[in-house]
Order: structure tokens, then sequence, then C-alpha cells
């Protein structure tokens, strides 16, 4: 009766097996820091462009609802503050590991995907390495490093984008906005803010990494690999962020 | 002579329902040389892959070098495949890496295989020679030929001195000329290292070949093996079973279907069709 439910539960549990490996394989050796490093520069500094843009034109539209709606109650002042928190708790995590995800789980899936369907991934261990130990740990450390790091260049170009509309449309003084969005954070705001980007890296590298190893059926098989890591990885980057919104919602409120 | 690699009562089903290999046995001893011939889907890559430690039987047992490799644990299968060369089907060679990179991969990342810094570059090089394309070293394998690749993982399959060698397919997919140029290789890699190699293959002109020549270092060809012959067994393969195993005369006497089919001989116009 429940037959439907053996593949997913066998799926997640397989997923959890490869997770486990590679947190395990952090701290065991060989250490590919090569590969580490080739993977930060891949998916970190290869992200940015597409993190700044997003980071600016998310926070400018942001400043502009927020703006708008804050003038019915003649609060436009508050504009700086609004924006900050909202970046900094929720919009700056999730937009920039849902990008980093379109581009990366879907990256690392079907890279991994094509060397598996082309036998790369067997020849490795035939060679020696242990496809976890090189592939898989390298890519979960360099997100994991990276992911924190491009969320906040995200969360500071979405203040500058919202300066700017905040300046232009509102003409609300630079001091005012910038001196609102400063005070606005709190701890609490920040370390969520950080803790949701480094808890996401392993939605996007290890899902990626699992779709990958996972491919079969030549390169057809990858490109399903592909797009089924960046459905998954979105996925859980939004439902994760509505969990982890929760407690830190419950835990300020006691 | 001593057992190389042992299959007994091998069997593997993938997805609980794909029987890749049925109840398969055999022994292989040093010095032998195993041709595989069999039709697509019948096993071939997997019964390499499985004498690899790559996949694990769901029943029987395996054992390399008299070692039961059927449920070691895979760091230690890591030190049974440092002595065990393989070429892979589609040549596998890592798309990121140079030719150079490549060969060097097993030297490098093989634990059990500890060779100085100084000696590596000439390793890497002898290899390549060997296989002819010491001119390629820095290229990369997507601006190689199909046949070069092949030759180039030879090189990476043969770079470490391996006693017992796996060549899965060595010639499909190419020209007759090529094919020759790479069999030729093959046989002399054995003939100089006295290698223990299984070779897959489709085409009979192949195991006839690696039965009936060998290679004269002096001239650099192929030529009769003389009397003496080589210890060359033929394997049939037909859904997973192992449907035939002994020599070449006693393949060429079968009256089966299946196991005549590869016995043909092709005629001339057949011998450049694509394989697979
Ligand atoms: N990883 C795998 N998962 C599922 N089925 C597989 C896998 N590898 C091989 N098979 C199946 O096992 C059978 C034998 O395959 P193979 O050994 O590749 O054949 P060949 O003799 O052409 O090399 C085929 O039916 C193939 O579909
Ligand atoms: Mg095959």
């Amino acid at each position: 009766m429940l037959d439907f439910l053996k593949s997913p539960i066998a799926a997640i549990q397989e997923f959890f097996e490869l997770a486990w490996q590679a947190v395990r394989n952090i701290g065991r050796k060989p250490h590919y820091l090569d590969d580490i490093l080739i993977q930060m520069d891949s998916i970190g500094v290869g992200s940015i462009p597409i993190v700044l843009l997003t980071g600016f034109f998310s926070g400018a539209v942001m400043a502009l609802q927020m703006g708008r709606a804050l003038a019915q109650y003649g609060q436009t002042g508050q504009t700086g503050k609004v924006v900050s928190i909202i970046l900094v708790r929720e919009l700056g995590p999730v937009l920039t590991s849902v990008m980093v995800a379109g581009r990366n789980s879907s990256g690392i899936a079907s890279e991994l995907g094509s060397m598996k369907v082309t036998e790369q991934i067997d020849a490795m261990r035939a060679l020696g390495t242990d496809p976890l130990k090189k592939l898989v740990t390298p890519r979960l450390v360099a997100t994991a490093i990276m992911l924190p790091c491009l969320t906040v260049i995200d969360d500071f170009v979405g203040m500058v984008g919202g300066w700017v509309i905040a300046k232009l449309v509102y003409g609300l003084p630079s001091l005012q906005y910038w001196t609102f969005t400063w005070r606005a954070l709190e701890w609490n705001d920040v370390g969520q803010g950080l803790l949701k980007p480094f808890l996401y890296a392993f939605a996007v590298s290890l899902v990626g990494c699992y779709y990958g190893l996972k491919a079969s059926g030549g390169t057809q098989g990858v490109g399903r690999a592909t797009t089924q890591a960046v459905v998954a990885a979105s996925v859980i980057i939004f439902v994760l962020n509505l969990f982890i919104g929760k407690i830190f919602v419950s835990q300020s409120a006691s | 002579m001593p057992s190389l690699l042992r299959f007994e009562n091998v069997c593997v089903t993938f997805e609980g329902t794909v029987k890749a290999l049925d109840r398969m046995s055999f022994d292989v001893q040093q010095g032998q040389t195993r041709v595989l011939l069999g039709a697509a889907g019948s096993g071939k890559s997997v019964l390499l892959k499985v004498a690899m430690g790559l996949v694990r039987p769901t029943s029987g047992r395996v054992f390399v070098f008299d070692q039961d490799i059927t449920n070691m644990p895979e760091k230690q299968l890591f030190d049974v495949r440092s002595r065990i060369g393989m070429l892979f089907q589609e040549s596998a060679l890592f798309d990121s890496m140079t030719v150079a990179q490549n060969v060097a991969y097993p030297l490098l990342n093989q634990k059990a295989i500890s060779i100085k810094r100084e000696e590596m570059e000439p390793a890497v090089r002898n290899s390549l020679r060997f296989v002819e394309l010491e001119h390629t070293l820095e290229r990369y394998p997507s601006e190689l030929s199909g046949g070069m690749r092949r030759r180039v993982a030879i090189a990476r399959a043969i770079v470490t001195k391996p006693q017992l060698l796996y060549y899965d397919s060595p010639t499909a997919g190419l020209d007759p000329i090529t094919a020759h140029t790479i069999m030729a290789l093959l046989i002399k890699e054995r003939d100089a290292d006295k290698s223990t190699s299984l070779i897959v293959t489709h085409r009979y002109q192949d195991g006839n070949l690696i039965a009936n020549f060998r290679y004269n270092p002096e001239t650099g060809r192929l030529e009769p093996a003389g009397p003496e012959g080589t210890s060359t067994v033929y394997m049939v393969l037909k859904d997973g079973k192992l449907v035939f195993e002994g020599s070449q005369e006693e393949l060429e006497l079968t009256t089966d279907s299946y196991i005549d089919k590869f016995v043909r001989r092709p005629e001339p116009a057949e011998q450049g069709g694509r394989e697979e």
C-alpha cells in the first residue's frame, strides 16, 4: 500500500548517507585543498556578478514599495530600517542561496553527472581516489564558506539599492537612511542572516552532488539530473527558511 | 601457475530485476590472456567492474591475487586496485586535466604506490612513449581523436606497471587501422611485461591477433607466435551467463548459433563498420 513511498524514502536515506560521508571526510585525509580553492573560485567569485545585480535590484524595489507603504503612516523615514531587516533576515539569505542554487547546484550536477555517465567516477575509484573526498567534500566546504560571504555582499548591495531609491524617489537624507539601516540590526538578525546561508550551502552543494552522482542514461540523464537538482535545492531552501524563521521568531518573542 | 582472478558463482542484479551477471565462475591464471566476447548488454563491462571491485556482487565470491574482495572495505580495495590497470569502455579520461596529468593521476593518488617526485615525469613520458603519444603531454583529452584518447587511457592504465590488466572494448568504434594499432599495443604490453589480461571485444579478429601473434621488439611489428603460441582463453557471454570457455580451436568447432556469430570471419566490407 505504501509502496509509492519506498523510492522517495530510499532517496532521502541515500542523500543523508552522502551528506554524512561528506561531512565526516572534512576531518579525514587526504584533504584536497586545491579542489576546495578551485570550487571557492567557481562557486564564490563566479557568483559575484549575479549576486550584485539581484541584490541591488531587490533592495531597490523593496525600498520603493516600503517607502510608499510607510508613507501612509507618515513614516517614510523608516524605509532604511525595514529594508535592512528584511534583507538581512530573509531576502538576502534566500535570494542569494536560490541564485547560487540555480547557478551551482545545476553546475555541480551536470559536471558530476557527465563524469558519472562517462565512467570518470569509476575511473577515479580505480585510480586510487574516493570521489566523495575528491569531488563532494571540496564542493561542500567551498559552498559553506562562500555562501555566507555572498550573502553579506548581497545584503550590502541591497541596502545600497534601497538608498538610491530612498534618495532619488523619496528624497530622504543619506545620513538618515544609513543610520536607520545600521541601528535596525541586532546580533540576532546578523546571526540568523549568516546561519541561514551556511545551512543552505548544504542543500546547494549536496543536492547537486547527489543528483550528479546518481545520473544514468547518457547525456539525457545528465540533463535530467541538472534540472532535478535546481528544483530540489530551491524547494529545500524555501522549506528550511520557514523552519529556521520560526525558530528565531519564537526565540526572540520569549 | 597462481590464480590472479577467480569468480565463484558470481551474480550481479541491478535494481532487483536486471540480471547483469548470472552464476559466473572462472579462474584466470597468471600469464593468461582472456578474450571476452559477447553481444552488447551481455555483461562484459559489469564483469570487469566486479573484477576491479567497483561493483559488488549480489551473491557469490570474487578473489583477486587470492584475496577475497567480495566484502572488502573500500579502503582496502584501493590497495588491490592499485595493482590492476583498467581501460574503460569510453576511455574515461578526466576532461579537466591534461594528458600528462591524466597519466600521472594513478602515480599521484594510489597510496600503495610510492614514487619519487623526480621519477614521476620520466614514468609518465615512458608510458606515453609506449603508446606513441609523447607529443601530446600538454593537450587536453577533448582535443584528441577517439583512437588517441584510447591510447592515452592505455598509457594511464599501464603507467603503474600492473600485473593484471582489464581492457574494456579497446577497439570499439575505431576504424580498422586504428583498431589494429591498439591491438598491437596490447600485444606489445603483454609481451614486454608478461602481464595477465582480460580483453573485452566483439571483433573476432582482435582475439585472433592476441591469440596467434607476438610483438617483435627488433622490427617493431607483429609476427606469428609460432607453434608454442600464447596462452589465450576465450570466454563468450550471453545475457550475463558464461556460455563458452576454451581455446580458439574449440571456439571454432562450436555449433552453437550465438557463439558462432562471433567466430564467423567478417567480410572485408564489414570491417570498417562501427560497433555498438
Ligand atoms: N549501473 C547499472 N545500473 C543498472 N543496470 C546496469 C548498470 N550497469 C549495467 N547495467 C545493465 O547490465 C547489463 C550488462 O551491461 P554491460 O556489462 O554494460 O554490457 P556490455 O556487455 O555491453 O558491456 C545491461 O543490461 C545493462 O543495462
Ligand atoms: Mg560494455
